[in-house]
């Protein structure tokens, strides 16, 4: 999920108060204004001004070299969403997730949701997943407002694990970078994602029995 | 096995190109539109990629990430982590852009089939920006109490970054 990015149909109450806005802000200034310092410290400081101009033009060469890859694949993606790609592999995925949310096995919208995010995220469409993963948020805050129900919890935790399964910004930033074999890092890929989407469902499993075991 | 990594993205070109042929899609429209769609995507991150690049080249030529990389190093090193990381690692659960630079710089510096070239591609390939997103989800839901949604993303993401070193030690031997 980039940040910045509209989200067609959901108005978003936190963008008002420019939190995100304020993050990055923060962010540049401090790496700048850090760097900055500790060169002058670090008597680096030629350096540091040699690298501020040698970074601005090392964006625009990224960022060319890297647009080739990623538009062939929005393309396909695109291709993949006509022929209703997603769609089918939402339904194959509706079995598994409903173990994984017990408590919006009968709400069959919420459900519908729920899988149409997940098999959106499988396939990279990080601008479709994101609408239909806070649409399913809303429905489920809905039943107790405030406070996040362990499906909330949940979908959160599994909207901020990678599920991608072809990396393709990755990958066009190591063919940038004058790779021959860009993919070849993806068992590498599944691998780290299914452990790390495994320990953080366990982890709200677990975290969630355990503050109810505290009241 | 390695021939089928490689010929993965043409495969799935090739194999969703006929399927959608099957369901009378118009495949060359479809793909001319969302390359298009891509090229203004593009677009839009390049004065990000331009503002954090700088950012990120001047942090790595003050010095700084090393110093932060021998600090931690002990640490890092212990768990397997290439310590040259450690920027990509305090950025990635923040921001997107931003960790996109710092690892874009990890690959092209170290080389994108270097160890550290390849924990880094692993470890972006294989995270979110967790605090982006779950500000997105609660802000959207408008709920105050988060429980324990933050600390069990957060396990995730450290789980994320040992496997990633891990795993490219598993796959490459290096």
């Amino acid at each position: 999920m980039e940040e910045g990015h509209t989200l067609p149909g959901v108005r978003i109450e936190w963008d008002k108060r420019g939190v995100d806005k304020m993050a990055m802000s923060v962010i540049w200034t401090g790496m700048v204004a850090a760097s900055v310092l500790y060169g002058f410290w670090a008597g680096n400081g030629p350096a540091v001004a040699a690298a501020c101009m040698e970074g601005a033009a090392a964006g625009v060469e990224l960022c060319l070299t890297m647009a080739g890859v990623t538009c062939l694949w929005m393309g396909v993606m695109e291709v993949m969403k006509r022929a209703g790609v997603a769609e089918k592999l939402s339904r194959l995925l509706r079995p598994v997730l409903c173990r994984l949310y017990p408590d919006c096995k009968r709400d069959k919208e919420t459900m519908d949701d729920i899988s149409a995010n997940v098999s959106a995220n499988l396939l990279g469409l990080g601008n479709a997943a994101t609408p239909l993963g806070i649409r399913a948020a809303r429905r489920m805050a809905a039943k107790k407002p405030g406070v996040a129900s362990d499906s909330l919890c949940m979908l959160v935790v599994c909207n901020t694990a990678s599920i991608q399964l072809i990396p393709t910004t990755v990958a066009a930033v190591r063919l940038s970078a004058g790779c021959q074999t860009p993919f070849d890092i993806l068992p590498a890929v599944w691998l780290t994602s299914a452990v790390a989407l495994c320990v953080g469902v366990l982890a709200a499993k677990f975290m969630s029995r355990m503050g109810r075991r505290k009241k | 096995m390695t021939l089928l990594f490689q010929m993965l993205v043409p495969l799935i070109m090739a194999a969703v190109a006929l399927y959608a042929m099957t369901r009378r899609v118009d495949v060359y429209g479809a793909l001319c539109q969302g390359a298009g769609e891509g090229l203004g995507v593009m677009v839009k991150i390049v004065p990000a990629m331009i503002g954090l690049l700088t950012a990120v080249y001047m942090l790595r030529a003050s010095g700084l990430l090393e110093a932060l990389g021998t600090l931690l190093a002990p640490l890092l090193t212990r768990v397997g982590v290439p310590p040259e990381t450690i920027g990509l690692l305090l950025v990635r659960p923040v921001s997107g852009n931003a960790a996109l630079g710092v690892g874009s710089e990890l690959i092209s510096t170290y080389g994108p089939d270097s160890l550290i070239g390849r924990t880094a591609a692993v470890m972006l390939g294989s995270t979110e920006t967790t605090f982006y997103t779950i500000a997105v989800y609660f802000g959207a839901a408008g709920i105050k109490k988060t429980r324990h949604a933050l600390p069990a993303a957060l396990c995730a993401d450290v789980t994320a970054f040992l496997a990633a070193a891990w795993s490219v030690r598993l796959f490459f031997g290096i």
